[in-house]
């Protein structure tokens, strides 16, 4: 119990965190865009968001630094990010709201496959050490450094224009409206599945060396030799004794390196044209459209916030040390 | 002559949970230099705690530790000073020597550290050292401790624990991880090195053999209680505490091979 | 007195005849012990070839980065251009030369003031005890989670011309994390041994703990950090020149693939943007190649897991076999040593 408090505990002073750098991110920017951009706009926009738009960020000198922060705490919890410049002046959160189901689906998808695919292939090559699977090795250790845009380009080039398969951009074909129809969901597929494949290739590369090595460490404890003593099934000691242990270091890494995916997948949309939260905040950032801006890199911490919650979570079912144990 | 005196040690350590653990309760003794006192126990009876509230590695939670009358200091260069007094040497030898250093290194950071002989005399005051302990200089001295085996390493624990030449000694189960055959020498070794500096031994053990071979008094701790304490002789042949008793019949008695068991406790 | 006559002792304990001359040379050797291996040698190798390059690109290149040759725009490979031109005629052999330089200085940069970073806050953070330890491990954990990327994205974008070092620094922010982590976690273990304790016990000074006696033990571990982290600043640095975040005028790998991105190279003209990838790809090879030798070095396990089983596999016995057959000449394996078993802590 007391571990869950603690855990809760960090994650809290965590998201505090985030959203306190989000408060001073604008603050320390250069210049001023956002009043030059209010007062190019004067008529076009209501007074309530040009309030909001002042308390994002600090348009209001009036106000002490202390007070600001109160109000940009309460603009928070009613839900309102601002609006966005470059979306003919959306709200920020419908903007975001839009586009985080692809960003999330897509990382959620490959990096889940990546993960299984990966730690599996790492345990049966730990296990068989020795032999000819190790030769996976270096082609491991290369695909786990090839840049993902790079191989997104080339996945391109080589499936998309050249051979012609795969549609290279964008979530669904033109000018076809998102719906819940079984097409529909063909087209998301058929659109997703290079951008998918060139996360996946691209991470699996840091599952299986990591898993290999885990499994090695694993393997040579005494309880699997215990394990084969007693006669069970080679397959048995391999998933119930071996890669069991070996998976939960692999878990703490994998929320460890949440945030480093997410770096991953900003690009990878870039250049795939996927309506997710990345390529939103490399078009905002070109546009200089600051709520926007501001408002995803909130989002997105508080995401990847989540999802380590998530693995956490994970962890300490998984391992029934963590629960008695204190770090 | 020099006194270290316990005074009605308490020592309670929080555990996270289930609240409070008494580690030392009430305990009292004197140790005097040229004098050696076993202090025996099982595991988790206190008596590494003894040792480090004597190290200052942890401090008291009520009663007094008194040097000579005064009671220890806890701070700057008065603690330095009862640290040169008081060494310890560390029960297990692969674990008590840092194994990115050289020997050289062990033995010269605490004569550097208290001054005990000039700079330009030290590399000899090594050698000397390393000769009393028995070590051949040269061949040890640039050598890194995984090179040395843990009778040999152990020896150099103990030469660390001499370099400032302290008055007192506190040897925590020095031998109970070394190959029984070489025990004997380890142990003969500190002995002689006692006689020599007239040092006080606080010889902590769960060995009662060799508890009452070398030491002067015997004190048996359990649970943090002092249940026994006195001439070394006496406590083993007549001792008063059930578990005193206990454990001497614990301990193995070739002679007794070819008796039927007398008591429940004794291993035939 | 209490000691009856001690028992006699033999001479003094002898060493093993063979004693090492202990020169600089093979004391230095010992610090570098960790690279002494197949996997390292060969990531050092060519780390040192790009380093090499970076270092005398002046030299070796054919062309300015810049020049232009109007005659061959977007031409192939070829003796003149040995790989292919640009659409303005730039050889591209000799941009990913002097790119080199930029790709090596901000990663190496990021990688040291990272690894300072994490090392002053991550061994702090294990040796004291308590809420500091707790508050310096939720700091490290906030800079953890928060993803690096669009921080950097955003940073960036604030400046016209970032110097080096600025976006060395931003990499450096976002990325000590991960090291200053698990030097919490090593240094937490080192702190409860005996000889730490033995070095409070004497009186050494809080400095002189952490520095000569801890962190001689915490090298391999600092070693594979940096190495990490230069990899992610390398990867993290292309990146952003790809999206264009990084103004151009920092010549990188990565500002290549951005010239060949905004320049329709795709797909035709491949010696444009392939190059330059496998460069990124084998640079980070290299380094954890690096990674991998120190990590063997750290875990024995893994040095000799793969020996170990081919060894045995010569003799017909299959380490993952659930039943060990009883061979009728059983004694055949007399000697440990046949199975490449080495095991330091038999030693006596």
């Amino acid at each position: 119990m007391r571990f869950f408090l603690r855990r809760t505990a960090f994650y809290a002073f965590t998201a505090w965190a985030a959203i306190t750098i989000n408060f001073f991110l604008p603050r320390m920017m250069k210049g001023d865009p956002v009043s030059a951009y209010l007062q190019k706009n004067q008529g076009r926009i209501s007074p309530e968001a040009i309030d909001s738009l002042r308390t994002l960020f600090g348009l209001d000198s009036t106000k002490s630094l202390f007070e600001q922060y109160i109000d940009y705490w309460q603009l928070l919890f009613s839900g309102d990010l601002g609006r966005s410049f470059s979306k003919g002046l959306a709200p920020v959160t419908d903007v975001i709201a839009s586009a985080i189901p692809w960003t999330v689906g897509l990382v959620g998808i490959a990096t889940v496959i990546s993960f299984v695919v990966g730690t599996s292939i790492g345990a049966y090559i730990g296990w068989r050490r020795g032999s000819k699977a190790d030769g996976i090795v270096p082609v491991a250790t290369f695909f786990s450094t090839v840049p993902y845009f790079w191989m997104g380009l080339i996945a391109i080039a080589i499936f998309s224009t050249t051979l012609g398969w795969f549609p290279a951009s964008h979530a669904y074909d033109k000018g076809t409206q998102p719906s819940f129809t079984l097409e529909f969901a063909g087209q998301v597929i058929q659109h997703g599945f290079l951008p998918a494949l060139t996360l996946v290739i691209g991470s699996l590369g840091g599952w299986i060396l990591g898993m290999r090595n885990m499994m090695i460490t694993v393997l040579d404890e005494d309880y699997v030799t215990v394990a084969q003593a007693k006669g069970l099934r080679p397959s048995r000691v391999l998933v119930n004794y071996a890669a069991r242990n070996a998976s939960l270091p692999q878990l703490s890494s994998f929320a460890m390196s949440l945030g480093f995916i997410v770096g991953g997948t900003l690009v990878m949309e870039l250049v795939f044209s996927y309506p997710g939260a990345g390529k939103l905040l490399l078009d905002a950032t070109t546009a200089k459209d600051y709520p926007l801006m501001q408002g995803l890199f909130l989002v997105i911490t508080l995401t990847v916030l989540v999802a380590n919650i998530l693995a956490d979570v994970a962890y300490a079912i998984l391992d029934p040390r963590t629960r008695q144990m204190e770090a | 002559m020099t006194t270290l005196e316990f005074k009605n040690v308490t020592k309670k350590y929080r555990v996270r949970g289930s609240g409070e653990l008494l580690a030392l309760d009430k305990v009292s003794f004197t140790l005097t230099s040229g004098q050696t006192i076993a202090l025996v126990g099982q595991s988790g009876s206190g008596k590494s705690t003894i040792a480090k509230i004597l190290t200052q590695l942890e401090r008291v939670s009520s009663g007094d530790v008194l040097l000579d009358g005064t009671p220890i200091p806890t701070w700057g260069r008065p603690l330095r000073r009862y640290r040169q007094t008081v060494r310890m040497v560390f029960q297990d030898p692969f674990a008590s020597l840092n194994p990115a250093h050289t020997i050289r290194h062990h033995i010269e950071r605490p004569l550097r550290l208290d001054k005990v002989v000039p700079p330009d005399q030290v590399e000899e005051e090594v050698f000397r050292l390393l000769t009393r302990v028995r070590l051949a200089p040269e061949q040890t001295i640039d050598r890194r401790p995984h090179e040395l085996s843990g009778g040999q390493r152990q020896r150099v624990a103990i030469a660390r624990a001499l370099a400032s030449r302290p008055k007192l000694l506190i040897a925590d189960e020095p031998v109970s991880m070394l190959d029984v055959s070489i025990r004997l020498e380890v142990l003969n070794l500190l002995a002689e090195l006692q006689s020599e500096a007239n040092l006080g031994v606080l010889y902590i053990t769960h060995d009662l053999a060799t508890a009452r071979h070398f030491s002067d008094e015997i004190m048996v701790l359990h649970h943090g209680k002092v249940v026994e304490h006195g001439k070394a002789d006496e406590v083993i042949l007549t001792p008063k505490h059930d578990y005193t008793l206990a454990l001497r019949n614990a301990s193995p008695d070739p002679e007794k091979h070819f008796a039927a068991p007398t008591t429940p406790g004794a291993t035939s | 007195m209490t000691f009856p006559n001690p028992v006699a002792v033999a001479a003094p304990a002898a060493l093993p005849v063979h004693t090492r001359k202990r020169t600089t040379l093979s004391r230095l050797g010992q610090t570098f012990a960790m690279f002494r291996n197949g996997k390292s040698l060969a990531g050092l190798a060519i780390l040192g070839f790009f380093v090499l390059i970076a270092i005398f690109g002046d030299w070796i290149a054919p062309y300015g980065p810049l020049d232009k040759d109007f005659q061959a725009l977007r031409q192939a490979p070829s003796w003149v251009h040995w790989l292919g031109t640009t659409h303005m005629g730039e050889d591209v052999l000799s941009q990913l030369i002097y790119g080199t330089r930029g790709v090596l200085v901000v990663g190496f940069t990021a990688g040291v003031i990272a690894t300072i970073i994490a090392v002053a806050i991550g061994v702090t953070a294990g040796y004291v005890t308590g809420w500091r330890s707790e508050s310096l491990s939720a700091l490290t954990n906030v800079f953890l989670v928060i993803p690096g990327l669009p921080l950097i994205i955003i940073i960036a974008s604030q400046y016209e011309n970032p110097s080096l070092l600025l976006i060395s620094s931003v990499l450096a922010i976002t990325g000590w994390a991960w090291g200053g982590r698990v030097l919490r976690a090593q240094t937490m273990s080192l702190r409860n041994r005996d000889f730490i304790q033995a070095a409070r016990a004497n009186g050494e000074p809080l400095y002189r703990i952490i520095a000569v006696e801890m962190l001689p033990n915490l090298t391999a571990i600092i070693a594979s950090s940096f190495v990490g982290t230069v990899i992610a600043a390398v990867l993290g640095l292309t990146t952003l020149a790809f999206i264009g975040v990084i103004p151009i005028t920092n010549l990188n790998w990565g500002t290549i693939l951005f010239w060949a991105q905004q320049n329709g190279a795709f797909p035709e003209f491949w010696w444009w943007y392939v190059p330059a990838g496998l460069c990124i790809a084998l640079l980070g090879m290299a380094l954890s190649l690096i990674n991998f030798g120190i990590d063997e070095y750290v875990n024995p396990r893994l040095r000799s897991a793969g020996e170990r089983a081919r060894a045995m596999r010569k003799k017909g016995f299959v380490l993952s076999d659930s039943v060990t057959a009883v061979r009728p000449r059983a004694a055949a394996v007399k000697n440990p040593s046949d199975l490449g078993v080495t095991d330091a802590s038999t030693k006596h």
